[in-house]
């Protein structure tokens, strides 16, 4: 008979699951493209208490399947739990948790700022930095375009509010990984 | 063929012979298609009857339950059943009618969105959009209801398309992308298993509903006899392994035998198999099973360490890892002497702390004592359906189940009235078997319509109600938590000038057997000759008005802190 204690000693079993990374996540999920499925994924999301940062819905190259992009914060959440209580929705198809440093990721973002004539160069020079384009130009406003990941948006943001940012509006992020392999 | 003939057509080649429901305007054209189909449809007396039938149904035999309602009310009063089939994993599919489609959304005449009040409590739903795709959606609809871990599905029909001429042809290839329950279980895992299981010095099996709704009770039977472990079970897994039996410690939890909880509290290894961690079970999450490593088998991935993580995630059917499981836990060859300290503590548990109560002074007839006699009278050999509130917890504690599907009950939503309309399902399901309610006075009240469904169909059960006149299991909280603020729990069934309502008359009025107990001495007699008479009877039992459920875990206490 063997000593039992040689097989395995339960001291060395480690438990797995629900942890906190700790950073922000950005899951890709595929889902059908069929009625009420948006419904059915924010619905989990409220009853469970999971806690959204963006959303993003649209069209894939097939059209009868739709991609979700959501971003969360995993030091609020387990992403486990999410993914695994997403994927019990029959209408949903594949997540990827995306990893930060094998994907690209882009938010849009419309500024509607304050001007006057002499302002209205600045935000446009400070548009220029940005990369982004001045989409709409009124007497006392003007409208700037800005594409980028989420501390670009942010740090624009930041620039255009003394000057008065009358709104703003954004995309929420979607991402795609690099390289050959589907997201 | 009318699309409503291809429902008939499809739940045949289901195999569903038996079906519960109600009609009304949006649903008219499926009850004519009833007319001649041939499928025995149970006339219920409110759609939550219904439900909760299909789910006794479902519950007792292990097949797909089926209920129909209309729609507008008739949907919105399914919407307990559904939650209810939800939280304990019960395979049924609900059909609800549906206003016609141009009238969708317009708040039209009995208009409810069935689909959208039924999200959050369904395994999933469908609308129908198109009449060809009814007999697909339906065997999709049974499909998911009934496999992986079951649930409620919902089919919403607006009455318009079930109108329609459809061409029908039999469905054979159901194929869902976005669904595909994992069955094997990953084989290093299940060898891990069974090597912390032989290293174990103080294991303890904790299984709930999902061993019987696997199927599995054979093989866990076979493991954890060679295994020579200890077995506890939730409220909701009593009778896969059987009771009694020297390895049975009893259920855990909240009103579970001190020996299982202790047990548990002690354990250096827990297998959880089928079961969620629920509350009820675990008190204070923080302090269940302090020092026990976590094996957890389920075929749902999402239970695996939501409440608590696992050491051991075996993701699968217990029906195929159980065995492997044996298998590999053999080859380890492992000395069972390891567990006989283990034991030892855990026969002082039994032997200080069996579950008791006083008898009853002055032949006053005690609750647990109407059990204990239920289960003298049967030996066992019955179904029981249990409403919910303090006689629900003596039906778990004091009658031993000894085969799987024999213990009906709402575990995890807890929905009085629950009970009688499950019996009805139960008996249509098994028909050679005899079927008990067990109810209170307050949990017969919220669904006592059924009785006239009983005596239509000429349905054999025997409602035994401990009529304690109280809403028991409140009074009790009121009792311990509350500072005896008895707030709203006398139901003047029992006590007082008069009784109302008087159970026998009403019984009577239903044109069924009618009969009271209040006499502790010939109550086992007397249980015995109503459950030999033929036909339903409604046994009004007047027990101790204040007895307690006990022992009890105080909620969000630790399992070693139980009192009682
Ligand atoms: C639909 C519903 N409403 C309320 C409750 C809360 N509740 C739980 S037990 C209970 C008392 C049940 O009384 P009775 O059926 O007489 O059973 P007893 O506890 O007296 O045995 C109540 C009101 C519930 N479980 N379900
Ligand atoms: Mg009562």
């Amino acid at each position: 008979m063997v000593d039992t204690n040689e097989l395995l000693s339960l001291d060395d079993l480690h438990a797995a699951g629900s942890v906190r990374s700790g950073r922000k996540h950005v899951l890709s999920v595929l889902v059908e493209n069929k009625p009420g499925v948006l419904t059915r994924v924010s619905g989990l999301f409220t009853r469970r208490g999971f806690n959204i940062d963006t959303l993003s819905v649209g069209p894939t190259d097939d059209e009868r399947i739709s991609r979700i992009t959501l971003t969360l914060d995993g030091a609020s959440q387990p992403i486990d739990q999410v993914t695994k209580q997403l994927h019990k929705l029959i209408n949903v198809l594949k997540i990827k948790d995306l990893q930060p440093a094998e994907t690209v990721a882009r938010e849009l973002a419309l500024f509607k700022v304050s001007c006057d004539p002499q302002t209205r160069s600045e935000i446009r020079e400070l548009a220029e930095v940005f990369r982004g384009k001045i989409v709409d130009i009124g007497k006392k406003s003007i409208i700037a375009e800005i594409t980028g990941e989420r501390s670009k948006i942010e740090a624009f943001e930041k620039l255009v509010r003394p000057y008065g940012l009358v709104e703003m509006i954004r995309t929420g992020e979607v991402a795609i990984s690099r390289g050959r392999e589907e997201t | 063929m009318r699309a409503v003939d291809a429902i008939m057509e499809c739940l045949k080649a289901e195999g569903v012979d038996v079906v519960f429901g109600y009609p009304g305007g949006a649903n008219l054209p499926t009850y004519d298609a009833f007319y001649d189909a041939g499928i025995h449809h149970v006339l219920v007396r409110h759609e939550a009857g219904a439900g909760h039938a299909a789910e006794g149904y479902a519950k007792a035999t292990g097949r797909v339950g089926v209920a129909f309602g209309t729609s507008g009310p008739g949907a919105t009063n399914l919407v307990t059943p559904i939650m209810d089939a939800m939280m304990d994993s019960v395979p049924v599919v609900f059909f609800t009618g549906q206003v016609r489609t141009e009238l969708l959304g317009t708040d039209g005449f009995q208009e409810a969105d069935t689909i959208g009040i039924t999200m959050p409590a369904v395994k999933h739903s469908f609308l129908i959009t198109d009449p060809r795709e009814i007999p697909r959606t339906i065997h999709e609809a049974f499909h998911i209801a009934s496999t992986g871990r079951p649930g409620p599905v919902v089919v919403d029909l607006p009455m318009d398309l079930t109108k329609a001429d459809i061409p029908y042809e039999p469905v054979t290839d159901v194929q869902l992308p976005g669904y595909q329950p994992r069955t094997a279980g990953n084989a290093k895992q299940i060898r891990q298993a069974a090597r912390a299981l032989a290293a174990a010095r103080r294991p303890v099996f904790y299984t709930g509903g999902g061993v019987i709704s696997a199927g599995a009770h054979e093989s866990l039977r076979e493991l954890v006899r060679e295994g020579g472990f200890p077995i506890t079970s939730t409220l909701m897994g009593l009778g896969a392994y059987p009771a009694p039996d020297p390895q049975w410690l009893g259920m855990l939890g909240m009103h579970g035998t001190r020996a299982a909880n202790y047990a548990v509290d002690e354990a250096d290894l827990l297998v959880a198999i089928g079961c969620r961690f629920d509350d009820r079970v675990t008190g204070k999450l923080s302090e269940f099973a302090p020092r026990a490593k976590y094996i957890h088998i389920d075929v749902d991935p999402a239970e695996i360490s939501k409440n608590i993580p696992a050491h051991i995630p075996i993701v699968g059917d217990a029906k195929l890892i159980l065995p492997k499981l044996l298998e590999d836990y053999r080859t380890l060859d492992a000395d069972k002497a390891r567990m006989d300290d283990w034991w030892q503590r855990i026969h002082t548990w039994q032997d200080r702390h069996p579950l008791s109560y006083e008898p009853g002074e002055n032949g006053e007839i005690k609750p647990q004592q109407v059990i204990q006699a239920i289960y003298n009278v049967t030996g066992g050999e019955a179904i029981i359906s249990s409403d919910v509130g303090q006689h629900q917890m003596w039906a778990a504690q004091y009658f031993h189940y000894p085969e799987p599907r024999r213990w009906i009950n709402s575990g995890g939503l807890g929905t009085m009235g629950f009970g009688l309309p499950a019996a009805i399902g139960a008996q249509m399901g098994m028909p050679d078997m005899l079927n008990v309610v067990v109810t209170g006075d307050g949990s017969i009240q919220m669904n006592i319509q059924e009785l006239a469904t009983i005596r239509q169909e000429n349905i054999p059960v025997k409602v035994v109600i401990l009529n304690n006149g109280y809403l028991g299991m409140v009074r009790q909280w009121q009792e311990l938590f509350w500072q005896e603020r008895y707030s709203q729990v006398d139901m003047h069934t029992f006590g007082g000038e008069e009784a109302f309502p008087d159970f026998v008359k009403l019984a009577d009025a239903y044109g069924i057997r009618g009969l009271r107990l209040t006499e502790s001495a010939s109550l086992e007699d007397d249980l015995r000759a109503a459950f030999e008479a033929e036909g339903p009877a409604f046994i009004d039992v007047r027990v101790t008005r204040d007895e307690k459920v006990y022992p009890m875990i105080a909620p969000g206490e630790a399992a070693r802190n139980m009192v009682g």
